[in-house]
């Protein structure tokens, strides 16, 4: 009898912060900057220069532990994690170690399945590496003739976030990783950008026989710059250590790199990897004790969460999962969408915000909150298709007018003439015509074929420049039709 | 009198009321540094020096310190000027930045005439463990001028600065003030930036005065003391540091401590330290025999904290961004090990070790964390005793300055050089050292320590003891 | 005790190069103080919280204000070497 094997997954993310200076310096974060523009004696680890905590960065912790679920650590303390890179400008980063500022907790999230929780077992700030750049063969490390660094990056602050191994699939990981990018973005943490490495992903992977409890060897793989990496480099590493394992071999606690473009996984092993890190209490700097006040004064003024908010969408304003997701991402989409729900039907607002309003607007490069489509505007917009005062191509077509010239939808529908022909005997006659004009497809609707009332429809919508209201001159069809 | 026989103050005093200016001291002060009979300095900026001369002296009104020069020990980094700590691997290295305490100095008006000769990154108690080579005694060429800011002390005794600054970790200013026959002081742990300071040891290091006498040291802390925004563990100061003025010790009660005055202190350094502290009573002052328990672990636990410390500190010597660079190595990991290994002399070598395993994996607990509980201990010890008394007292050194080489083959004969001031460095208390008598024509010197932040109280009783004691002897081969 | 393995391997996470000379001397030497250090492993330290800093104090921070950077050449100026505006290090192993 052959086994299954069940896979046993923890994730670790790095979060640069959202600050405007570097962990422990007053050098401005920057990106894309030429080298070594923005660095000072602490972030260059020149003799004698000493870390200061950023307060920002404390802040923003302390939000992002109330999202993850965590305990605020009523004292957490910085400690010097020892090793030699050329990246690291001390020789030490400093980290948290034994006393993080968040503690363990359970972040919940939603997923189309319902609710989901996973544990988190600590949140804890540090610094950010500077950049190596590899010179000669093309950024394969082993090949490079030599590196140099540049310290821009370096002292950025970071949000080290580990999770418990509770995750089994990649697909899991992946769906986690969302939510919880989402929620980071959303309380304005992180910028999270995967793709530039403003949040980086790692993550521990195992595997047993299923139903057992233990836990295998597990390895750490790294560099999945993406959701679809993500999930594709933990299925290919379960796939691995599965075929080593039924293949009698063992599986080496080691540290992989997923290579995205091949699929193939790596190992990193060098001689400099035997690490002892050395950690012990970093003595420049001073433990953290936040004051209640302080924390009290910081989650008072939070958005909502985004859990919170979706959930609440989903009951109140009966939106679909789906919907909600969509429309809490990015949070200022979330934010436009409650002005508009708050003027118009939610459901008809959330089908015109994540439709129509994004799809015209992806084509011009611009965001809704950032267009000169109001929130009023699309509501009256909205209402006056509902109400069929205009036609859905009208109301359509008055979108597109606003966005391109502005001004406000009922002035546009005057000016260009979009009202619906509201005289029935107008329509009648028109619709007589089209009968008149098309015998055979009246004929053939005559005898059974009712699809071809689409056709008068559109045939209608043409004459009349899209001002009939499509439904009820469907109904005139087919009753002038069945009539003649 | 000669210029260089003013004390700081007077000097002050002469430039201010125009009797001299800030160039004529500077000149006079450069003349003895540059004839360095021993070794005090690794640098001298004549040419900066007297060009910040002339500008005090053109300006409509004196600073407070009024162009009068300083010696600071190569620990402080000092923008475009040398800076080496005393080693080999940051030979050739000149700062981008000035350490704070310089800085304020400098705004209030002091001139740096140069770097002093000092242990390797501050790693010492002889000053024989410079790379540039040792500093002399100015007493007596052939003994140590104590360490690790020996350079800056031997300047002082020398007049080749009437005073300067040092750094102290477990003794590295009171130490070679005793073994030099001049006032050192080291101020409670963050009453002076460090930011600038290269760090040896992070939780003890702390920056401070030498000077000829109780009030300069008061003076030159005036002007450095308090919080800055660079270093997280300095102090917000709660009072100015004044000038000490007391002539009597009534009602001051005066702990003598046992553990320190008995076995391993030298005899003509016992002698002179009772017949200091005989004075305390003849001024109205009370002697109290006070015992610290843990004071005798204060070694051990020193040379467990503040390795491990230096271990981490000294790991940013790496040749990429400053200081020397082994050539061509073949790969990172020989870059690493070479430029270390060939940058590090062997006492800085030794304790990184040495810091390195009680940090590591499967020793922590019994090295490092056992000795950072004893370190409570320590702190405890004092908490008590200072309950009962307002200064403490013992020798500052348990011998006066030893022969050049008797002790280097011998690292920890070495280390018991320290044996009297490192308990207060690891409670970071205040402590000073005066000179008080001659011992077979040496110097010794009468350890005093108070609660944290009551310098104030510490240097008035200082100088009381000190006017009392009358200590005026001069190094024969220094009169001008 | 600490025998040759163990200098060896702390020498190695230190990144200092030592001689065969050097090495059995550090051995020496470390062992003769590590025998003196031990002593404090006999008290009795139950319950005694570790000192990391005698002054005891917290929370000292700065805010996220941004304060001047230095010019790169400055930054460059000490490096022993340098390459296109970065600090050159060495072939990774």
């Amino acid at each position: 009898m052959s086994t299954t094997w069940e896979a046993v997954i923890g994730i670790e993310i790095h979060a640069q912060l959202l600050t405007r200076t570097k962990m422990f310096c007053g050098c401005e974060l920057s990106f894309g900057d030429p080298p070594n523009t923005h660095t000072c004696p602490v972030c260059l680890a020149h003799p004698g220069a000493l870390p200061v905590i950023n307060r920002e960065a404390i802040r923003l912790a302390i939000i992002a532990g109330h999202a993850l679920g965590c305990e605020i650590s009523e004292r957490s303390v910085f400690a010097r994690k020892n090793y030699f890179y050329p990246d690291l400008p001390k020789a030490y980063q400093i980290s948290q170690y034994d006393q993080p500022i968040c503690g363990p907790g359970r972040f919940r999230y939603l997923t189309p399945d319902g609710e989901q929780t996973l544990g988190i077992t600590r949140a804890h700030l540090e610094e950010d590496a500077a950049k190596l750049i590899h010179l000669g063969a093309e950024g394969r490390r082993a090949e490079a003739e030599g590196s140099v660094v540049d310290f821009n990056r370096g002292g950025t602050p970071l949000l080290e976030i580990v999770t418990e191994p509770e995750l089994h699939t990649g697909a899991a990981a992946a769906a986690f990783l969302k939510q919880l990018r989402q929620t980071l973005v959303h309380l304005g943490i992180t910028d999270g950008s995967m793709e530039q490495g403003s949040m980086r992903a790692d993550a521990n992977i195992s595997i047993r026989p299923a139903g057992t409890v233990g836990l295998g060897t597990k390895t750490e793989l790294k560099n999945m710059n993406s959701f679809t990496f993500l999930e594709r480099g933990i299925t290919a590493e379960i796939a691995r250590q599965t075929a080593l394992v039924e293949g009698g071999g063992r599986v080496a606690q080691e540290t992989l790199h997923f290579e995205p473009t091949t699929g193939r996984i790596t190992s990193l092993r060098s001689k400099e990897q035997a690490h002892d890190y050395r950690y012990f209490p970093e003595p420049d700097l001073l433990p953290v004790v936040p004051d209640r006040a302080w924390v009290a004064e910081i989650l008072a003024a939070l958005p909502e969460l985004p859990i919170t908010r979706r959930e609440r969408w989903m009951r109140d304003l009966r939106l679909t999962f789906e919907d909600a997701e969509v429309l809490a991402d990015p949070p200022e989409l979330g934010d436009y969408f409650e002005q508009v729900a708050a003027l118009a039907p939610p459901k008809s607002a959330a089908n015109w915000v994540r439709g129509d309003l994004r799809a015209q607007l992806r084509e011009r490069d611009q965001e809704p909150w950032q267009s000169g489509v109001t929130p009023d505007a699309l509501a009256d917009i909205i209402a006056m298709a509902e109400s069929r005062e205009i036609s859905m191509p009208s109301a359509k077509a008055v979108l597109t007018h606003v966005i391109d010239h502005g001004g406000a939808p009922r002035d546009v529908v005057a000016k260009l003439g979009l009202g619906a022909i509201q005289d029935e005997s107008e329509l009648m006659t028109l619709v007589d015509r089209l009968i008149a004009d098309n015998p055979v497809q009246a004929q053939q609707m005559r005898e059974g074929r009712d699809k071809l009332v689409g056709f008068f429809v559109g045939q209608a919508m043409k004459a009349t420049q899209g001002r009939a209201d499509p439904a009820r001159i469907g109904e005139l069809v087919r009753e002038r039709v069945s009539a003649g | 009198m000669a210029l260089t026989d003013l004390t700081a103050e007077q000097a002050v005093r002469a430039v201010t009321a125009g009797e001299t200016s800030s160039e004529e001291l500077v000149r006079a002060y450069l003349e003895r540094a540059e004839h360095d009979d021993w070794h005090s300095f690794l640098a001298i900026d004549r040419d900066g020096a007297i060009d910040r001369a002339r500008v005090i002296d053109a300006m409509p009104e004196r600073p407070p310190l009024a162009g009068v020069p300083i010696a600071i020990k190569d620990a402080l980094s000092t923008r475009d000027l040398p800076t080496t700590a005393g080693s080999r691997i940051l030979e050739g290295f000149h700062p981008v930045y000035t350490a704070t305490c310089v800085a304020r100095l400098e705004a209030a008006g002091a001139v740096v005439i140069g770097k002093t000769n000092m242990d390797e990154f501050a790693m010492g108690s002889s000053c024989e463990n410079s790379a540039y080579g040792p500093t002399l005694n100015p007493w007596d060429v052939s003994r140590v001028p104590g360490g690790s800011s020996g350079g800056s002390a031997s300047a002082v005794a020398a007049r080749q600065a009437p005073w300067s600054l040092g750094s102290d970790t477990g003794g590295s200013i009171r130490q070679p003030a005793a073994l030099c026959g001049i006032v050192g002081l080291k101020p409670t742990y963050g009453a002076v930036s460090r930011y600038g300071l290269i760090a040896f040891a992070s939780s003890l290091d702390q920056v401070g005065p030498f000077a000829r006498t109780v009030r300069d040291a008061a003076l030159l802390l005036q002007a450095m003391v308090g919080r800055d925004p660079m270093d997280s563990t300095s102090l917000e100061w709660p009072e100015p540091i004044v000038l000490p003025s007391a002539e009597r010790l009534d009602g001051v009660r005066v702990g003598v401590i046992e553990e320190l005055m008995g076995e391993g202190i030298e005899p003509g350094v016992r002698i002179a330290c009772q017949a200091a502290l005989d004075h305390v009573e003849s001024l109205g002052g009370t002697l109290v025999p006070i015992r610290l328990p843990h004071a005798h672990h204060g070694l051990a636990t020193y040379y467990l904290i503040a390795p491990a410390e230096c271990s981490a500190n000294l790991a940013r010597f790496d040749g990429i961004r400053y200081g020397r660079r082994a050539l061509d190595a073949e790969d990172l990991l020989e870059h690493y090990e070479r430029t270390r290994g060939e940058g590090f002399g062997p006492e800085v070598k030794r304790r990184i070790m040495l810091g390195t395993f009680a940090l590591a994996s499967g020793y922590y607990e019994a090295y490092y964390g056992t000795a950072q509980r004893v370190r409570t201990r320590i702190v405890e010890d004092f908490e008590v005793a200072f309950a009962d008394v307002d200064v403490l007292a013992s020798p500052t050194s348990p011998t006066v300055a030893f022969p050049i080489g008797e002790r280097t083959g011998d690292p920890l004969a070495m280390y018991l050089s320290d044996v009297c001031t490192i308990p207060v460095s690891l409670a970071g208390l205040p402590s000073l050292s005066i000179p008080c008598g001659l011992s077979d024509g040496l110097p010794v010197g009468l350890q005093l320590a108070g609660p944290a932040l009551s310098e104030n109280r510490l240097l008035d009783i200082a100088h009381a003891l000190e006017t009392a004691i009358g200590f005026d002897a001069v190094p024969a081969g220094v009169a001008a | 005790m600490i025998d040759e393995h163990v200098t060896r391997h702390v020498a190695r996470l230190a990144r200092l190069r030592l001689t065969d000379a050097e090495c059995d001397r550090m051995q020496a030497e470390l062992s003769a103080i590590l025998t003196y250090i031990e002593q404090i492993q006999e008290l009795n330290l139950e319950g005694v919280p570790p000192t990391t800093h005698a002054i005891p104090m917290e929370n000292v921070v700065r805010e996220d204000e941004p304060t001047p950077s230095i010019p790169s050449e400055l930054a460059l100026r000490e490096a022993p070497e340098v390459h296109g505006g970065g600090f050159a290090v060495p072939r990774m192993g």
